[in-house]
């Protein structure tokens, strides 16, 4: 796609530097850019060696790869992020109501704020949900919102990402290499701290043990295995909590709880924070092939004596059909208009809506429905004629699987690039954690930059890379 | 712990040991055949029957020689007991359990993977191949570094060492099983230049044969390599040392679990046949039987401690 002369730069304003870049630009100007071209190659060369690295699926050779760093910081001033942390506070807590909402009275539904079809007919929406409140009333204990800014006030929510959002291990990793290679950035500008998530990880997911837990909650992460995409991080959050990392084959269900084959015997776990899907948590009452889950997990649960976090079927809520009503759910459920701003969504299922979605296809972004990772999406404006062809007919075949958005004018952050710095377009992923008593979001989160110029699609598995993101004390 | 875990540590230093063995092994045999005073290709028969490789090598190949066996014993991914194989394996292994190894343990081998992965990415030609074995050994060394180094003294450590140990002790006795013919007092070989090539292979193969020289009053002969090989415990290598380091590890298990298990009676028992004793009663029993029996015993020795601490379910 080619680049748009009116992107918002974050660290640029006409000829000067906005606020929060200033103390960073004087030091760059300061700086020797074969010395920073060398640090960048350490840094990648310390992920290689401690193994900081993610799969990509069907790529036999290249197994493992790194997520490409950038050594400049994406800056956030105080006053953006304490606008941004109540947003996403709000929608956190309505998402947790609507939940909890929909797999009880469903009042959201009777009142038709929401359509009934889209839950009923949601492969997320999990009937086993149904007249179950998890402890605490929590569903989504962790929560990744993808954010992205198009203008000096305006922020947008892309995704809600309510089911297992990754990338929180690279958030502390990046923070970590950049103190290590340029500590003095850090006594220049007074940065909030990141490196309380996983202490506050831990205690918030403790919070959550299931009522008749006494003593101090046992709790583990359960992972798919080391061939999971995630499985870095997965190990990484273990590591950092000081929890046991464990595979569906370490589990079983003894006397009604769920529990750990250890070197000595079965241990009882209260509290599992699982990297799994719905779909491959348990044999007995989803998919009958996984291997990857525990039979019986979902009797214990419903009985009250495991904490699944993030809840089963909370997939229902961030679903991009849904996504279109959030603001709808942040009014009905917490009487305030939605502070954070949705991107406005064509439903393709909507007859008109379609119908202009394939007239403007050129220009839109269109994602399946449940699809993630930007796999199966269009980029209207990168694509070629023939590619918007064969996308059209995917549309008409099955339009309700689709929603399609207007391709926002992302903002830019620079990177280091051969030539010096050059724009490059961002998103942001913060991470929210959410206990029965409080809702706690990191100061700052996971920028990611699509590293190709121009390029508006940031994810991993398709080339984009990482930036340390900061947010400065007020 | 996890029993996973304990099994993922087990099994991460049997093939880290491995890994080095088939290096030590391919050392000796290299060794040999340069100084072209026997038969190169029996030599390198012995090399792969010693790596328990005999079937799975002869399915693909016709015939011994340097550049074959040690592509298959370096490099070759249809061999799972290749050194980049193992190295892989070891590796996964690290990855499943890197909650519990300090970063310089996890680091080293990481890198040894990546850097053996790159040197043994093409044929190895003989001129490169000291330099690669020696690469290899190092890398060895610098993750046992790390271990001793970094690690906690706890049940994590333990089944590091009791893997180690485990594999160590039984290629130990393979070695010298493969070779048990040569070891026999028949008068009629003893000093013809044949049995030397023969005893100086088997002690290059447990990295021996200088500090048999130092260690051993008598010279070369058959009960003096035998009794070092077997029964001297100052002998990192030796079977006498393995499983008394097996027994030390599964007491310190014993001790932190407060239960003693099953495999660590059998381990006293491997122990207690090697002590206060002679090698001339190992050889009346017969070398051979006294191996065959060691090495199966071994096995039995590494499944109890599988079952005994829940590696699997």
């Amino acid at each position: 796609m080619t680049q748009q002369k009116d992107h918002f730069s974050e660290m640029s304003a006409g000829d000067g530097v906005r606020a929060p870049y200033r103390k960073y630009q004087s030091w760059f100007a300061q700086q020797d850019v074969a010395r920073l071209a060398k640090k960048a190659q350490e840094a990648e060369a310390f992920f290689r060696r401690t193994g900081i690295t993610f799969n990509v699926y069907g790529q036999e050779d290249a197994e493992e790869r790194l997520i490409p760093f950038d050594l400049v910081p994406r800056i956030l001033s105080s006053s953006e992020w304490t606008k941004l942390s109540r947003g996403i506070e709000q929608r956190v807590r309505a998402i947790n109501a609507f939940l909890h909402d929909v797999y009880n009275r469903q009042e959201i539904l009777r009142a038709g704020v929401v359509p009934v079809g889209l839950v009923a007919n949601n492969d997320a929406f999990l009937p086993q949900m149904m007249d179950f409140t998890p402890a605490g009333g929590v569903y989504t204990h962790i929560v990744g919102t993808d954010i992205v800014r198009t203008g000096e006030d305006d922020f947008y929510v892309l995704e809600d990402n309510a089911r297992t959002p990754s990338g929180v291990s690279y958030m502390l990793e990046n923070r970590e290499t950049m103190l290590q290679m340029f500590p003095e950035l850090f006594s220049q500008n007074r940065v909030q701290r990141v490196s309380d998530y996983p202490k506050n990880l831990r205690r918030s997911l403790e919070a959550s043990a299931p009522a008749g837990c006494t003593g101090r909650p046992c709790v583990v992460v359960l992972t798919p295995g080391i061939h999971n995409s995630a499985y870095y991080e997965h190990s990484f959050l273990a590591d950092q909590m000081g929890v046991e990392l464990v595979e569906g084959h370490d589990l079983r269900v003894v006397d009604g709880h769920l529990a750990m084959r250890t070197t000595r015997g079965y241990k009882t776990i209260d509290v599992i924070y699982r990297r799994v899907d719905d779909d491959f948590l348990d044999p007995l009452t989803f998919n009958p092939s996984s291997m990857l889950g525990v039979p019986g997990i979902m009797d214990v649960y419903r009985a009250g004596n495991i904490t699944i976090t993030n809840a089963p079927g909370t997939g229902v809520a961030d679903d991009k059909a849904i996504y279109s009503y959030v603001p709808d759910i942040v009014e009905f459920y917490t009487g305030e208009k939605a502070i954070l701003k949705n991107v406005e969504t064509y439903r393709c299922s909507e007859p008109d809506a379609l119908k202009y979605v394939l007239d403007n296809l050129a220009d839109l972004v269109v994602k399946e429905v449940h699809g993630s990772g930007g796999y199966g999406m269009l980029v209207g404006p990168a694509a070629s004629k023939k590619e918007l062809a064969a996308f059209a007919d995917k549309l008409k075949a099955k339009p309700a699987n689709y929603i399609a958005q207007p391709t926002l004018s992302l903002s830019t952050v620079p990177v280091m690039t051969d030539k010096g710095l050059a724009p490059r377009h961002v998103d942001l992923r913060p991470f929210a954690l959410v206990s029965p008593n409080s809702i706690d979001i990191v100061p700052g989160g996971l920028t990611r930059v699509a590293l190709t110029e121009g390029s508006l699609v940031v994810n991993s598995s398709q080339g984009g890379g990482t930036k340390d993101t900061w947010v400065l004390e007020s | 712990m996890l029993g996973k875990n304990a099994g993922g540590l087990y099994w991460m230093f049997r093939y880290l040991e491995r890994a080095g063995n088939t290096a030590r092994l391919i050392e000796a045999g290299f060794r040999i055949a340069l100084t072209r005073s026997t038969d190169p290709a029996s030599e390198w028969k012995s090399v792969i029957v010693t790596s328990a490789a005999q079937a799975s090598y002869e399915a693909k190949y016709n015939g011994y020689d340097s550049a074959r066996v040690t592509d298959f014993l370096l490099r070759d991914p249809d061999n799972p007991n290749s050194v980049l194989s193992v190295i892989k394996v070891a590796r996964d292994n690290a990855r499943m359990v890197r909650t519990g190894l300090t970063t310089e343990v996890w680091a080293a081998v990481n890198e040894t993977w990546m850097l053996l992965n790159r040197i043994l990415k093409d044929p190895i030609p003989e001129t490169d191949l000291p330099e690669v074995l020696a690469a290899i050994r190092q890398q060895s060394a610098l993750v046992r570094g790390a271990l001793h180094g970094t690690m906690l003294r706890n049940d994590i450590y333990d089944f590091c060492r009791l893997g180690t140990f485990i594999e160590r002790m039984d290629c130990t006795a393979r070695i010298i099983d493969v070779k048990y013919h040569a070891l026999l007092p028949a008068t009629s070989f003893v000093g013809s230049s044949m049995d030397n090539v023969q005893w100086e292979m088997v002690l290059r193969s447990v990295s021996a044969h200088a500090s048999f020289r130092w260690a051993v009053e008598g010279g070369y002969n058959a009960p003096n390599i035998a009794n070092f090989l077997i029964l001297d415990n100052r002998l990192p290598r030796s079977l006498a040392y393995c499983s008394l380091q097996l027994v030390k590890n599964l007491e310190y298990l014993a001790h932190d679990y407060g239960e003693r298990a099953p495999s660590l009676e059998m381990a006293e028992a491997l122990e207690t046949r090697l002590k206060n004793r002679d090698i001339a009663s190992i050889f009346d029993e017969g070398l051979h039987e006294f191996l065959t029996s060691f090495i199966e015993k071994t096995t039995g020795l590494g499944l109890q401690i599988e079952q005994d601490y829940r590696f699997s379910a």
